[in-house]
């Protein structure tokens, strides 16, 4: 998956497997959350990552990040391999990416005024403390909050407040990349726009690039450059955002979209939405396309043999059996 | 038709550390035998609270503290603690968001249906069994007899959902509750839940109150649609009214604040400010604060006037443009 530029980031095959503990006689069952996973990121665009949960997502955006030890793989951050990185190595690396977190009740010490959390991440990546103060106040303004409060707790703040304090912080160290995942989930329909309009202006400024994990189809499409659909640990199609939504080439990836409740009665789609069946569980073992218990076009193929990811149309990639060339 | 269920000027209030929440503040609607019938609202709204108001789950600390509610023309608010378990479960029902915390976890799925028919119904435990059997396969539950014995813990988040529906549904109620039933599945699964929710209302005639923050579960689903905020209803219509003539400028920002598919470069359009607190709540209108169009006058709580058959709206803009209910 080639572009015309070298990528910021660049996954290939990664993979994380947890090991399930079976108790005191069975031997564990592994959990393959990411499970041979390779895309590309390009500088200043956002990378929206969809789908439904169990699926490898957040997971796969962790081990960006380095959160955790792969299990295989290689990822490239700016040019430099950092999946076999020590800590040590990944330090001056860290701050230049940070993350966003799902739930911003969780995601901030309840004991820290704002000034504290926006101000923590440059403490510890050694900035003066003139810099450390002039920093937090310029960013606050940026997420649209105010000076007075800088000295005030996080349970002072509403759901979408507290996103804003979380944004302010991810970029006080002046990040290039930023993992937002699901930083919406938890907020009420009308402060969502607020959160999306605040991550693109600053993306803008700032020239950031974004890998935005979500599970609300509609807001991704507004929000990403390109998108990319995972099922069971496997990236199945990946293209750029509108071609994605007016052209889904992979039979989960339409019924994806077609399971999304449009806002408009006019369009009454739930009857369309014809999936039937469940993801199966990550333990499960399918030796062909991990989609083939639920596909509406299963062949024989698909059973025996795992599809691999090839690109369809200029920038358009799936991994089906039916688009084999 | 006659009304089924009228909501007459309910208030609820809670008791808390900091002092009254006046969660709900004065809610009148109404829904029909057989009708399908949409609460949509942001977090703290009321809209839960005004649904577990109707069967009386409030808990120690939460009250009704003025308003009727009406069901078959009987006074609800009226009723005894005994009498109202004689009507909760038998003629209305209810379901919740998370399916898993609502099912007993250490009973089998079949011990917690018979429970109830026998009960509610006087069936023996024999018709009880059957009863229950059929109920889990008209819900889609595959192999129902042999998952009859089986624990919460061996279905998933969908199965679980279909089974309180099934649980819900065995005694044949006059109207269900569902509070967010759909919030914590899969969009897949969702689709499938609101699919089957939406054909047992046409075979059964009962009649659903469907609780959601989802403005394209409400499209999807709904004949008409009640929009609260603030702990009162701000618009009520038919969901063509409410999606293609809104008429309050808090309907009308909720919609603005959504995604436009076909305009993905355009900036959103969010409502400022969040949702207020409960505590103290506004005396006027409680959308004023945030509101785009706010005038003096709004600091008196504003009467509904009617912008057409069954739909009413209430906002001082409307004052010369409607008749006031």
């Amino acid at each position: 998956m080639s572009e015309h530029n070298a990528p910021l980031v660049s996954v290939r095959d990664l993979r994380k497997h947890y090991r399930l503990n079976g108790g005191l006689l069975r031997k564990g069952v592994a959990v393959k959350a990411v499970d041979g996973v390779s895309f590309d990121i390009q500088p200043g665009e956002t990378f929206g990552l969809v789908g439904e949960s169990g699926c490898g997502k957040s997971t796969l955006g962790r081990a960006i990040l380095r959160l955790f030890d792969i299990t295989s793989g290689e990822i490239h951050f700016a040019g430099q391999e950092i999946a076999q990185a020590s800590e040590k190595q990944l330090k001056p690396l860290r701050k230049r990416m940070q993350a966003i977190f799902q739930d911003p009740w969780s995601s901030l010490n309840p004991g820290m005024t704002v000034q504290q959390l926006v101000a923590e991440p440059m403490q510890i990546h050694g900035y003066s403390r003139e810099e450390q103060r002039e920093r937090t106040e310029t960013l606050l303004y940026k997420v649209g909050l105010r000076q007075e409060h800088l000295q005030r707790y996080p349970h002072e703040f509403s759901g979408g407040q507290r996103q804003r304090i979380s944004i302010a912080r991810a970029l006080s160290v002046r990040p290039e990349f930023v993992l937002c995942d699901e930083p919406l989930s938890a907020l009420d329909v009308s402060v969502q726009a607020q959160v999306v309009n605040i991550l693109q202006d600053l993306q803008q400024e700032l020239g950031l690039t974004y890998l935005f994990i979500a599970h609300d189809l509609s807001m991704v499409r507004h929000i990403s450059t390109r998108i990319g659909v995972m099922y069971l640990g496997k990236l199945v199609e990946v293209a750029p955002a509108n071609t994605l939504y007016q052209h889904p080439a992979h039979p989960y990836t339409r019924a994806l979209l077609a399971a999304v409740p449009q806002p408009d009665p006019r369009i009454r789609n739930l009857e369309q939405a014809t999936l039937r069946g469940e993801i199966p569980g990550p333990t499960s073992v399918l030796p062909g396309c991990k989609f083939c218990s639920r596909c509406p076009h299963v062949m024989p193929v698909c059973r025996r043999e795992e599809p691999a990811m090839q690109e369809i149309a200029p920038g358009h990639f799936a991994a089906c059996w039916l688009f084999k060339v | 038709m006659s009304n089924l269920l009228e909501l007459d000027n309910l208030q609820t209030t809670f008791r808390t550390h900091d002092g009254d929440v006046h969660a709900v503040r004065g809610v009148s609607f109404h829904v029909q035998a057989g009708e399908l019938v949409g609460i949509v609202g942001e977090s703290g709204c009321g809209k839960s609270v005004t649904c577990k108001s109707i069967i009386q789950l409030l808990g120690s600390n939460g009250r009704i503290t003025g308003g009727q509610i009406r069901f078959n023309q009987d006074d609800l608010a009226q009723k005894t603690p005994q009498q109202m378990r004689a009507i909760r479960g038998n003629q209305i029902a209810m379901i919740f968001q998370d399916p898993m915390t609502a099912l007993n976890p250490v009973l089998t799925i079949g011990k917690q249906m018979t429970e109830i028919l026998v009960r509610n119904k006087g069936l023996s435990k024999k018709a009880a069994k059957a009863a229950s059997i059929a109920m889990l396969e008209q819900v889609g539950i595959a192999e129902a007899a042999r998952r009859y014995d089986q624990y919460p813990h061996e279905f998933s988040g969908g199965m679980r959902q279909r089974v309180m529906i099934a649980i819900a549904l065995s005694c044949d109620p006059k109207l269900l509750i569902a509070d967010e039933p759909t919030t914590a599945l899969d969009v897949t699964i969702q689709a499938q839940i609101l699919r089957l929710l939406k054909s047992l209302q046409q075979k059964t005639h009962t009649a659903i109150l469907l609780i959601t923050h989802d403005l394209g579960v409400v499209a999807q689903v709904c004949s008409r649609v009640v929009v609260m905020y603030g702990g009162l209803v701000m618009e009520e219509g038919s969901v063509e009214d409410i999606f293609y003539r809104p008429q309050h400028p808090y309907t009308q920002g909720l919609l603005a604040s959504l995604p436009h598919p076909e305009q993905t470069s355009h900036r959103l359009s969010p409502i400022e400010g969040s949702p207020p607190g409960l505590l103290n709540p506004p005396p006027g209108c409680p959308f004023a604060e945030r509101c785009p169009q706010r005038m003096p006058q709004c600091e008196r709580q504003p009467a509904f006037y009617s912008q057409g058959a069954g739909h009413r709206a209430a906002c001082w803009l409307l004052e010369d443009k409607g008749v006031q209910v």
